[in-house]
């Protein structure tokens, strides 16, 4: 258990940046997190009076704000009309309602983690961090930028007719995955994203032409992802398994994607 | 610092040391149906009611709850007693250790969703872990507890 000497509710997010960067301060986010950890943390930094709980939408995207939690997002309906509901479908297992009561958005994606499934499931979609200094960033090179101490302030998704689906292995319903893999298709562009590998996740981008035949794109994909994303093993499987696993999780999501069908886990 | 939050509708005005969890609070105050099990948010055996939301306290700072609402069993024992008796019909109970926690997800649930299928109902109760039952007769005691709500 982490232990706090002093509890600063920010007033503003300048002060709560300029407080971050003293290395014994952190901001929290819904603590599930930082809870199993044992820090010593001199100052904790709230966001929660910033208004930094709210999805907003607008003709383009949708903002999240870094402090609305795994539950809004699951249950938000307009965001989960799009994309084949694979955000919602990211969050489900994520341990359990109560959990994902607290659990941020900020805590999530600021982490980065390896274990990640709404990381896994935001990559395949045309997502940004903004970040207090760092600005806004494509999800897709925050993933492999270094922890800092940076505020990650909202969330960002633009909105377009992409195609997604979203599937996981585990080993119980609850616990961490497996494997995640999500894959998105638009505008003859299709994003392949394995995570939980157990390294962080990893996108492929790859430019085919839509009207290739299923078993086309199967075959090519399935391919390029040999050549291009690594497994590791660690106790919940071996990087042989995952590899399995992976061409399974990617031609089951690409079938939903080009079929319609509906493959459960 | 100072804290100022309703516990089952009775206001409370306390110092806490900022790294408080909620559940030690809440004891603190004798609500002692609130029971510390993983404390590595896994087990849903700490759950409470903030604003009508179930939480996990053993992971939520008690500051967090400053200004809310929050119900623990003894706020709602009429609902977590009749929810018992289909418990006990169902044989749904062995040790009874999960059920503080299981009792509060499956009132917030009652009052969350309407006419949760089976599949909404396993997923909702996915974070409240039982060591003993398999999970069977709850399901059962909760289709039979909606049911009689419904009617
Ligand atoms: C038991 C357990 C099981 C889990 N299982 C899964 C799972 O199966 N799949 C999955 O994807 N995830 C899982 N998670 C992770 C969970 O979904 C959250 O990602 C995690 O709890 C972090 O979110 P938080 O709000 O609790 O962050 P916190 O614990 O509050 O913070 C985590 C880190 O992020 C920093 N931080 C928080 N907010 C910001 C911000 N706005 N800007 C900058 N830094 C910030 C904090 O300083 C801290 O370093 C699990 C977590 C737990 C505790
Ligand atoms: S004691 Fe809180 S989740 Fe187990
Ligand atoms: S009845 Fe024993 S843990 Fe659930």
């Amino acid at each position: 258990m982490f232990t706090i000497d002093n509890y600063v509710m920010a007033e503003n997010l300048e002060e709560a940046y300029s407080l971050n960067q003293n290395r014994r301060n952190v901001i929290l986010g819904g603590t599930m997190w930082l809870r199993l950890g044992r820090k010593k943390i001199g100052k904790a930094i709230d966001l929660s009076s910033l208004g930094l709980n709210n999805i907003e939408e607008d003709d383009e995207k949708f903002t999240i704000g870094c402090m609305c939690t795994l539950r809004n997002i699951e249950t938000n309906k307009s965001l989960n009309k799009y994309f084949n509901g694979i955000i919602a479908k990211s969050v489900n297992n994520i341990v359990g309602v109560q959990l994902r009561n607290g659990a941020t958005i900020g805590g999530t994606l600021f982490s980065r983690f390896g274990f990640s499934d709404v990381l896994t499931a935001l990559l395949s979609l045309d997502t940004y961090v903004n970040l207090y200094k760092g600005g806004i960033v494509p999800l897709s090179d925050f993933v492999n930028m270094p922890l800092d101490n940076d505020i990650l302030i909202n969330v960002i998704i633009k909105k377009d007719s992409r195609r997604a689906s979203y599937l996981t292995h585990r080993k119980s319903s609850s616990d961490l995955p497996v494997l995640a893999c999500a894959v998105s298709n638009y505008d003859g562009e299709w994003n392949v994203v394995l995570g939980a590998r157990p390294m962080k996740a990893k996108l492929i981008n790859i430019k085919k032409n839509y009207n290739l035949t299923k078993d086309d794109v199967v075959e090519e994909m399935l391919e390029i992802i040999k050549q291009n994303i690594g497994f590791g093993s660690n106790y919940r499987g071996s990087g042989k398994y995952r590899q399995i696993l992976a061409e399974v999780l990617v031609r089951r999501n690409i079938d939903e994607i080009i079929s319609g069908g509906n493959h459960g886990n | 610092m100072e804290i100022n939050l309703w516990i089952n509708g009775k206001e409370f005005k306390d110092d806490v040391l900022p790294d408080t969890v909620l559940i030690d609070f809440i004891r603190s105050k004798g609500f002692y149906s609130v029971k510390r099990g993983c404390e590595t948010s896994n087990c849903g055996l700490c759950t409470v009611l903030m604003d009508g939301k179930p939480i996990l306290s053993c992971s939520t700072l008690a500051l967090r709850g400053n200004g809310h609402d929050i119900t623990t069993i003894e706020g709602i024992e009429e609902e977590a007693l009749e929810f018992g008796g289909f418990m006990a019909d169902q044989g749904a109970e062995q040790c009874g250790f999960c059920s503080p926690g299981f009792i509060m997800t499956v009132i917030a649930m009652k009052n969350e969703l309407t006419n949760p299928s089976e599949e909404e109902i396993k997923n909702y109760l996915n974070g409240n872990l039982c060591r003993c039952t398999g999970y069977m007769g709850q399901l059962r005691a909760i289709k039979k507890y909606l049911e009689k709500g419904s009617k």
